[in-house]
C-alpha cells in the first residue's frame, strides 16, 4: 500500500500552540510590565567557579531605606567631671565623662526607645535606682557593646558596633531568637525526627533542622561535619550532625543576604584553601554570637520578666540576622561606632 | 489512513471487545475488562481483567502498612492537624534511628523505630513485587529483562537503606522517607562526604541518566517520525526491514554517521536506564566505607582541577594558636 503522506488536519491545533509561544516568547523579550527587574550579578572567584554574587535591584532598594543612619548626635567631651562624681550607681561606663555619659543616654533612648523615652529604663523619680529590668539589661548590654568593639576586632574590624546596629528604633531588636522546640507534635511512641521536617524562617523553608541555633550559636559544639582527609578514619559526623549544620549556613546565607559562594566554594564547602577571606570573618562571626548567647545573653534568663522569655523559658538571644539583617556588612558598611568612643570603638581621626 | 506521527495519540486502536490474553495465560483473572476513553489517550484503553495472586496482594498489602506509617507518623508529627498535613506535607518527615543506636534492630518507636518498620514492609513489598513480575513474565512466556530492570532499582534502593547503613554499623545513614527530607539528606549527604560529584561511579551513573533521556528522546522521536511509514510496528520491522526501517537507518547515518538498529536501539536503552542505579548504587556504596571525602580524594588523583587563587591566601583560623576551637 502506498503511504498517505498528506498531514492531518490536527496539525493546525500544533500551529495555534507554537504562534501562541512564539508571541509569550516575544513579550518577555520586549519586556511588558510584568517581567522582574534584571538582578546583579557580580563575578566573585575564578571563572567557572559560579561564585558569582546575586543581587535584585528591588532588594537592593528596600535595604537602602532600611539602612538609613539615625540623626547624629553632638560628640561630647571627654574632659570634665567624670559621670561617677555626677551620679551614683554609675557601674559600666565608669570612664565616661558626664557629657559622655549623658550622650550615651541620650543616644540610647533614640536608638532603643525613642517612644518610651528615659522612663522605659529609668525610675524617673530617682535615676539611680535598679528596680526596672529593662535598666539591669541595659547595663549588661553596654557591657557586651564594649566588649564587642574592643574584644571582637577579627569580626566587627574599626567599623565597631553600636546599639542601633541591632535595635533600630525597636526596644526589643526586630531579630532575636528563642531555642524553638518545634510545632506541637502527638505525644507517646510517635516518631520525634530529631526537629527535621518542619519548614520556618530559619531553616529557608527547607527540611533541615528547625533550630540549629540552640545547638550551633548557643554552645561550643563542633560545626564542622565534612570529612579532613581522602579515606575513612573512625566514624566522623552523622548526616543528622550535617543538616544540622547546613540548617544554620541557610540562616547565615539568609541573614547576611549573600549566596553560600560568598564565602565558600561550592566544590568544597569545608576547604579553606578554596574559601574567600569572608569566610574566615564569619567564622569569627560565630565564635563571637556564641561568646555573647553564653556569656550576656544567656544569664539575663533571670532578669527578664516571663513574657520576654521563649516557650522553653530561655532568654532572648542574638544570631548573625540580629545585626545583619539582611546585608553582609550591618548598616551598608557604615560606621556609626566611629563616632562614639563611648561605646568602646576606635573614635573617628 | 490513521495518522500516529502527531506527538499526541490521536486514534485508538482497540478490539471490539477486551482482549482477554493468551491461551497460555491460565490464571482465573476477575472481570471482564473494560475501556476507558481517556487512557485510551494516554496508552492502552483496557483496563481488567485482573489479577493479582497471592505475591500481588502481599506486595500491596505490605507497601499499604509502610504507607500507613509514614503517613501517620507525619500526621502525628503535626499533631493530627489535617490542615497542617497538608501544608507542610513535601516536609514532613519520618527520620532514621539517631546515630546513638547503630544498628540497633528495636530502637524505642518515636527515636527511628517506625522508621526500620515502615523500612522493612516498604523493602518486603518491593520484592514481592520484583518476584511478582517475574513470574507474570515468566507465565507469558516472556523474557525477564523488566524483572532484571526493576531489580537494578531495587539495588540502589537497597544500598542506601539497608546495605551501607550495615556497612557503617549505622541506621542513621540511611535516607529518611518525605519528599524534601530525602533530597535535603542528599544534598547533606554529599555535603559531609565531600562532594559526590568527584564521585566517579557517580559520574557514570549521571552519563547513563542523561545518556537514557537522549537515548529516550532520539527513539521516541525516530519511531513517531517513520510511523507513517509503519515504523511504530518495531517489531515487525526487526524481522523484515521496510521503508520505515531503511529511512530511519539512513536519517541518523545522514545526521551522525552511524545508527542503531531497530533491535540494537532497544539494548542500548535497557543497558542505559539499568546501569544508571547500578553504577549509582556502586557510588554510593563506597561513599564512607571505601572514601570519607571525595573532592580530597579527586585532588589525589588528579580529578580535581586547581584554579588560580584570586584571593589572598585563606588560612583556617581555628588552626591559628590561640584560637578558640
Amino acid at each position: 500500500m502506498k503511504p498517505d503522506l498528506t498531514l492531518p488536519k490536527y496539525l493546525s491545533l500544533g500551529y495555534i500552540a507554537a504562534v501562541t509561544g512564539i508571541l509569550v516568547t516575544v513579550a518577555v523579550f520586549i519586556k511588558l510590565g510584568w517581567v522582574v527587574e534584571r538582578a546583579h550579578i557580580t563575578q566573585n572567584g575564578y571563572r567557572g567557579t559560579a561564585m558569582d554574587q546575586i543581587k535584585r535591584p528591588e532588594v537592593e532598594r528596600m535595604l537602602k531605606l532600611a539602612n538609613a543612619l539615625p540623626d547624629p548626635i553632638d560628640k561630647a567631651s571627654p574632659d570634665g567631671d567624670k559621670a561617677t562624681a555626677v551620679y551614683s550607681n554609675v557601674q559600666v561606663l565608669k570612664d565616661l565623662s558626664a557629657d559622655q555619659f549623658n550622650r550615651v543616654m541620650l543616644s540610647i533612648t533614640e536608638w532603643v526607645a525613642p517612644e518610651q523615652g528615659c522612663a522605659y529604663c529609668h525610675n524617673v523619680e530617682n535615676l539611680a535606682d535598679d528596680s526596672l529590668y529593662t535598666k539591669k539589661v541595659a547595663r549588661k548590654m553596654l557591657e557586651m557593646t564594649r566588649h564587642i568593639n574592643t574584644d571582637w576586632k577579627p569580626h566587627v574590624a574599626a567599623t565597631g558596633v553600636t546599639c542601633y546596629t541591632c535595635h533600630r528604633g525597636n526596644p526589643v531588636p526586630a531579630n532575636i531568637w528563642y531555642t524553638n522546640p518545634g510545632p506541637t507534635r502527638a505525644a507517646g511512641f510517635a516518631a520525634t525526627n530529631d526537629g527535621l521536617g518542619h519548614p520556618n524562617a530559619i531553616n529557608g523553608s527547607t527540611s533541615l533542622q528547625g533550630d540549629p541555633l540552640t545547638p550551633l550559636l548557643d554552645s561550643k559544639a563542633p560545626i564542622r561535619v565534612a570529612a579532613t582527609q581522602a579515606l575513612p578514619g573512625a566514624y566522623g559526623a552523622p548526616i543528622q550532625t550535617t543538616e544540622q549544620t547546613y540548617s544554620l549556613m541557610i540562616h547565615m546565607s539568609d541573614s547576611l543576604g549573600v549566596n553560600c559562594t560568598f564565602c565558600h566554594n561550592s566544590r568544597s564547602f569545608s576547604n579553606w584553601s578554596e574559601s574567600t577571606p569572608q569566610r574566615v570573618t564569619a567564622w569569627h562571626g560565630i565564635q563571637m554570637a556564641r561568646e555573647l548567647n553564653m556569656t550576656y545573653l544567656d544569664p539575663l534568663k533571670g532578669v527578664f520578666p516571663a513574657n520576654r522569655l521563649g516557650v522553653t523559658g530561655d532568654a532572648p538571644k542574638l544570631d548573625c540576622a540580629t545585626c545583619h539583617q539582611g546585608v553582609n556588612k550591618p548598616l551598608l558598611g557604615v560606621s556609626m561606632a566611629k563616632d562614639y568612643p563611648e561605646l568602646g570603638g576606635v573614635p573617628a581621626p | 489512513m490513521a495518522y500516529y506521527q502527531n506527538i499526541f495519540t490521536q486514534v485508538q486502536v482497540r478490539a471490539t471487545a477486551p482482549d482477554m490474553g493468551v491461551d497460555s495465560q491460565r490464571i482465573e483473572r476477575f472481570g471482564k475488562g473494560a475501556f476507558v476513553h481517556l487512557f485510551g489517550r494516554f496508552g492502552n484503553a483496557q483496563i481488567g481483567p485482573i489479577y493479582l495472586g497471592y505475591l500481588g496482594v502481599m506486595s500491596l498489602f505490605c507497601g499499604f502498612i509502610a504507607f500507613e506509617i509514614i503517613g501517620l507518623n507525619m500526621l502525628a508529627s503535626v499533631n493530627w492537624s489535617p490542615s497542617q498535613f497538608i501544608r507542610q506535607l513535601f516536609w514532613l518527615a519520618l527520620e532514621p534511628p539517631k546515630p546513638e543506636y547503630g544498628l540497633r534492630l528495636f530502637p524505642p518507636l518515636n527515636e527511628g523505630g517506625w522508621w526500620l518498620m515502615a523500612g522493612f514492609f516498604l523493602t518486603a513489598a518491593l520484592l514481592l513485587w520484583w518476584l511478582r513480575m517475574y513470574r507474570r513474565a515468566r507465565e507469558l512466556g516472556l523474557g525477564t529483562h523488566t524483572a532484571w530492570a526493576f531489580a537494578a532499582a531495587i539495588w540502589l534502593y537497597l544500598v542506601l537503606g539497608f546495605i551501607r547503613p550495615l556497612l557503617m554499623g549505622h541506621w542513621s545513614e540511611a535516607v529518611p522517607f518525605g519528599i524534601f527530607p530525602h533530597l535535603d539528606w542528599t544534598a547533606a549527604f554529599s555535603i559531609r562526604y565531600g562532594n559526590l560529584f568527584y564521585n566517579p561511579f557517580h559520574m557514570l551513573s549521571i552519563a547513563f541518566l542523561y545518556g537514557s533521556t537522549l537515548l529516550f528522546a532520539m527513539h521516541g522521536a525516530t519511531i513517531l517520525a517513520v510511523s507513517r511509514f509503519g515504523g511504530e510496528r518495531e517489531i515487525e520491522q526487526i524481522l523484515d526491514r521496510g521503508t520505515a526501517s531503511e529511512r530511519a537507518a539512513l536519517f541518523w547515518r545522514w545526521t551522525m554517521g552511524f545508527n542503531a538498529t531497530m533491535e540494537s536501539i532497544h539494548r542500548w536503552a535497557w543497558w542505559f536506564a539499568v546501569l544508571c542505579p547500578l553504577s549509582g548504587g556502586i557510588g554510593i556504596l563506597l561513599t564512607g566505607t571505601v572514601v570519607d571525602n571525595w573532592y580530597l580524594w579527586g585532588v589525589q588523583h588528579g580529578i580535581a582541577p586547581s584554579y588560580p587563587h584570586v584571593f589572598p591566601p585563606v588560612i583556617d583560623p581555628a588552626s591559628v594558636a590561640g584560637a578558640v576551637k
